[in-house]
């Protein structure tokens, strides 16, 4: 099965949910889109917890679910949570042990549920499903009610689950950047319906989707770390459209780089003495107006695609075109990975 | 000034007033309320006294009454408790008559009985069970025990025994088709109910100890002239057609 | 002393708690969960007990539980023996009688349950049935814990509506609430004492028994 079939219609009071796509079968494929805008609605379809003509009960249908809660049962250990899908599953190939050695929640096998903390409850959450042998695992928001430590805590995990697992995984989150950081492949709703799909670099780089503009507008470029320069703290990556140095020290052989639109400015000619670092050759492939005073433009390097926010009067004062030669201009300090 | 007093004063009258034309209240065992009734509605017409009745079993008047309950005269179902209080002083001395003897009837609305079967049906045996009431605690079900007994089916009948708390519960099993045959008062059947009777046969006297129902004058009454008066009403001949009109026999 | 009502009280009312529980979990779990519109029909018909007096109770359940009645009669031509004047018959009596002290604290505990957690063990792989069993009964114990203790009470102090249905017979459905009663009624105070001790003394140990066991488990 080289993709999974998502066909639902849904009426809940005033809201409908109505979805017609298909979506590879591996790799996280990333829902995107404000609260209210059907995310839940469409997981609990998929997992048969809304009522729909699908016959199939949920307990038979072995996909695996991540609440945002992490509606761990509170009368079982952390070992028996972890063991209760397992039971339930004949053809359940992981073990406790190895789930809990992915999550590194070895330590807290024979605790209660009520003395973790959100973080660890997550990952057990995680474990939970994982140890369950899913084909397919919905994870629903799973860091939204973390604070940021605590999502920085179990993020690594699931990059770590995106490494290693072969079970694909449909991650739902209103947060852009988590969806930068784990999706291959993107849906976005909006008021039910899926206002846009596809490859996650070439549908976040679009400038005519509202509900990606705003504050989630930028773009990921994919690039593998090359050089370090220790004395002054720098990580150089390339990618096909040039270097790009970000700040700090990276050692992933390849990373994700995330830039918004806002840190992206452009010049007809490279600045010389700019405390800029990253001046690159792009190449305008298309523009939009967004508001009364700014405007997005799409921009291509190498193979990539980077966004860049402008005021509309830069745009007519440097008489910028679609085809035109310029150099997109990235502070070091803003780029996210 | 002297206009609100007077005023004030006669509202004070006023209950005073009631009071000395209080009427009686009397306590009644339950089998006796109808005729009771009967009975103190003609005394009221002729004495333009007025009786209230409070009707219960009799232990729970007795109950009442020893613990103070504000009754002029009791009526009871047995003499036993009439005779304790006479004894204790609650009753006023010398006041305690026999009022009204009671007759037990062995009855049926079983609809497999034809006319004039019950008392074959009990000889012979042939019934699930025979509803009476509870011998330690009523009289009816103690003359029951005693019919039983002397027409030598107690033994036979033992294991179908089925007991009402009193007479009017044992009527209650045997009117609802739970129990076959019943031994309760005839004073019941005979002021009407609204099951239809299959068969019933009247226990003779002689077969257990008369179900003699006593009355007392309590000591305790607001009202003891009133009261005399009842009790000479209850031994009168106008109290005795009463009487055999509900079922009761007159005490000789 | 005739321990015989106190015995046959006790009989009664474990009798009556273990059916209740069984029974009327899975109707609690329906009360709980459903969006019927029937619901709140059920729900009143399961509360009409507690409105009722005893004896407008007991005078209907000798009806319907006597040899012409719906229940009753069908109980006749299957067994041969009446209902009612049984302990059998006691049995259903009380099971009636004390319906809506077990429902309702079962279905208060099933309904604080979070459905989430329902949601969670089904796509585990738990099937509805599996799912009761492994994580509504464990996670509502203090519902089920109630319900027994209250329809326990309950049926202990049952009086009206066995004297109705009972017959008082000895040994068989002369229970102690009763026998208490015709004593006080025969003037035997002293037995009368002596029997309400011991029901009172019964009654206190069970139920300490089991807030204490509670209490121990709750701290576990």
């Amino acid at each position: 099965m080289s993709s999974i079939k998502l066909k639902y219609t849904v009426q809940k009071g005033d809201f409908r949910l109505q979805v017609d796509t298909e979506i590879p079968a591996r790799g996280i494929t990333g829902v995107f889109g404000e609260s209210g805008s059907g995310k839940t609605t469409l997981l609990r379809c998929i997992a048969g917890l809304e009522r729909s003509s699908e016959t199939t009960a949920v307990h038979e249908r072995r996909i695996g679910y991540v609440f945002q809660d992490p509606q761990l049962f509170t009368h079982l250990t952390v070992r028996k949570n972890i063991e209760y899908g397992m039971r339930r599953n004949r053809d359940a190939t992981n073990s406790v042990d190895e789930v809990a050695k992915l999550l590194e929640v070895e330590c807290l096998l024979d605790r209660s549920t009520d003395s973790l903390s959100g973080g660890e409850a997550q990952r057990v959450s995680i474990a939970r499903v994982l140890c369950q042998s899913p084909r397919l695992i919905l994870m629903d928001e799973p860091l939204s009610a973390l604070d940021d430590r605590r999502r920085d805590e179990v993020l690594p995990y699931l990059d770590k689950l995106h490494a290693k697992s072969s079970v694909p995984i449909i991650y739902v989150s209103h947060n852009i950047a988590e969806i930068c950081r784990l999706s291959d492949h993107l849906l976005v709703l909006d008021g039910g319906n899926i206002v846009a799909e596809g490859g996650l670099q070439s549908t976040l780089s679009r400038i005519d989707l509202p509900q990606i503009g705003g504050r989630n507008a930028g773009a990921v470029i994919e690039a593998s770390g090359t050089r370090y320069d220790e004395e002054f703290d720098l990580t150089a990556f390339d990618f096909s459209g040039g270097e790009i140095v970000v700040v700090g020290r990276h050692d992933s052989e390849l990373l994700r780089l995330r830039i918004e639109a806002s840190d992206v400015s452009l010049s007809r000619t490279p600045a010389e003495s700019s405390t800029i670092l990253n001046i690159l050759p792009a190449i305008i492939e298309s523009l939009a107006a967004e508001s009364s005073s700014t405007e997005l433009l799409r921009l291509k390097l190498g193979d990539e695609m980077l966004l860049s926010r402008i005021t509309r009067r830069s745009r007519q004062q440097l008489n910028l075109k679609v085809g035109d030669k310029v150099f997109a201009q990235i502070k070091s300090v803003t780029v996210r990975h | 000034m002297s206009y609100y007093r007077t005023a004030f004063l006669f509202l004070f009258l006023i209950p005073l007033q009631s009071l000395a034309e209080d009427g009686l209240t009397i306590a009644v065992a339950s089998n006796f309320q109808r005729a009771a009734k009967s009975m103190a509605a003609e005394f009221s017409e002729s004495t333009r006294i007025p009786v209230r009745i409070s009707a219960g079993s009799t232990g729970k008047l007795y109950a009442q009454i020893v613990n103070g309950a504000p009754y002029d005269i009791f009526l009871a179902a047995d003499s036993a408790r009439p005779k304790r209080l006479e004894d204790d002083g609650i009753a006023v001395p010398g006041s305690r008559l026999t009022y009204a003897v009671g007759s037990l009837l062995l009855w049926s609305a079983d609809s497999t009985l034809n006319e004039g079967e019950c008392l074959e049906t009990l000889e012979s045996g042939s019934y699930r069970h025979l509803a009476i009431a509870n011998p330690l605690t009523a009289p009816y079900g103690r003359a029951a025990k005693e019919f039983l007994q002397a027409a030598n089916v107690f033994d036979d009948a033992m294991s179908r025994l089925v007991y009402g708390e009193n007479v009017a519960q044992a009527l209650q099993f045997a009117a609802s088709g739970n129990a076959t045959l019943g031994l309760v008062a005839a004073s019941q059947i005979k002021t009407g109910i609204s099951v239809e009777t299959r068969c019933s046969w009247e226990v003779p006297g002689d077969m257990h100890e008369a179900i003699i129902q006593q009355a007392v004058m309590l000591s305790a009454s607001n009202s003891p002239d009133a009261a005399t008066k009842f009790m000479v009403f209850l031994q009168g001949s106008r109290v005795a057609a009463i009487l055999k009109s509900h079922g009761y026999k007159a005490p000789d | 002393m005739d321990f015989a009502p106190l015995w046959l009280s006790a009989k009664l009312a474990f009798t009556t708690t273990l059916i209740l529980i069984v029974l009327g979990a899975p109707l609690s779990w329906w009360l709980s969960q459903s969006r019927s519109r029937w619901q709140p029909l059920v729900q009143t018909i399961v509360a009409m007990p507690i409105v009722l007096p005893p004896t407008v109770l007991g005078f209907y359940l000798l009806i319907v539980l006597g040899p012409n009645g719906a229940i009753g009669g069908w109980w006749v031509t299957l067994t041969g023996d009446s209902l009612t004047f049984s302990f059998s018959g006691l049995v259903i009596a009380s099971c009636i009688y004390s319906l809506p002290f077990a429902i309702q604290p079962m279905q208060s505990a099933f309904e604080s349950l979070s459905r989430k957690t329902l949601e969670a063990g089904w796509t585990l792989g738990a099937s509805r049935l599996d799912a009761f069993f492994s994580l509504v009964v464990p996670l509502s114990l203090r519902g089920f814990l109630g319900a027994a203790v209250l329809s326990f009470a309950h049926t202990l102090g049952e009086f009206g509506v066995v004297l109705m249905v009972g017959g008082n017979i000895p040994g068989e459905t002369r229970v102690v609430s009763i026998a208490i009663y015709d004593q006080v009624e025969t003037l035997d105070y002293a037995s009368a004492h002596q029997l309400s001790f011991v029901l009172i003394a019964f009654a206190f140990v069970t139920l300490f028994g089991v807030f204490f066991v509670n209490r121990c488990w709750q701290s576990r």
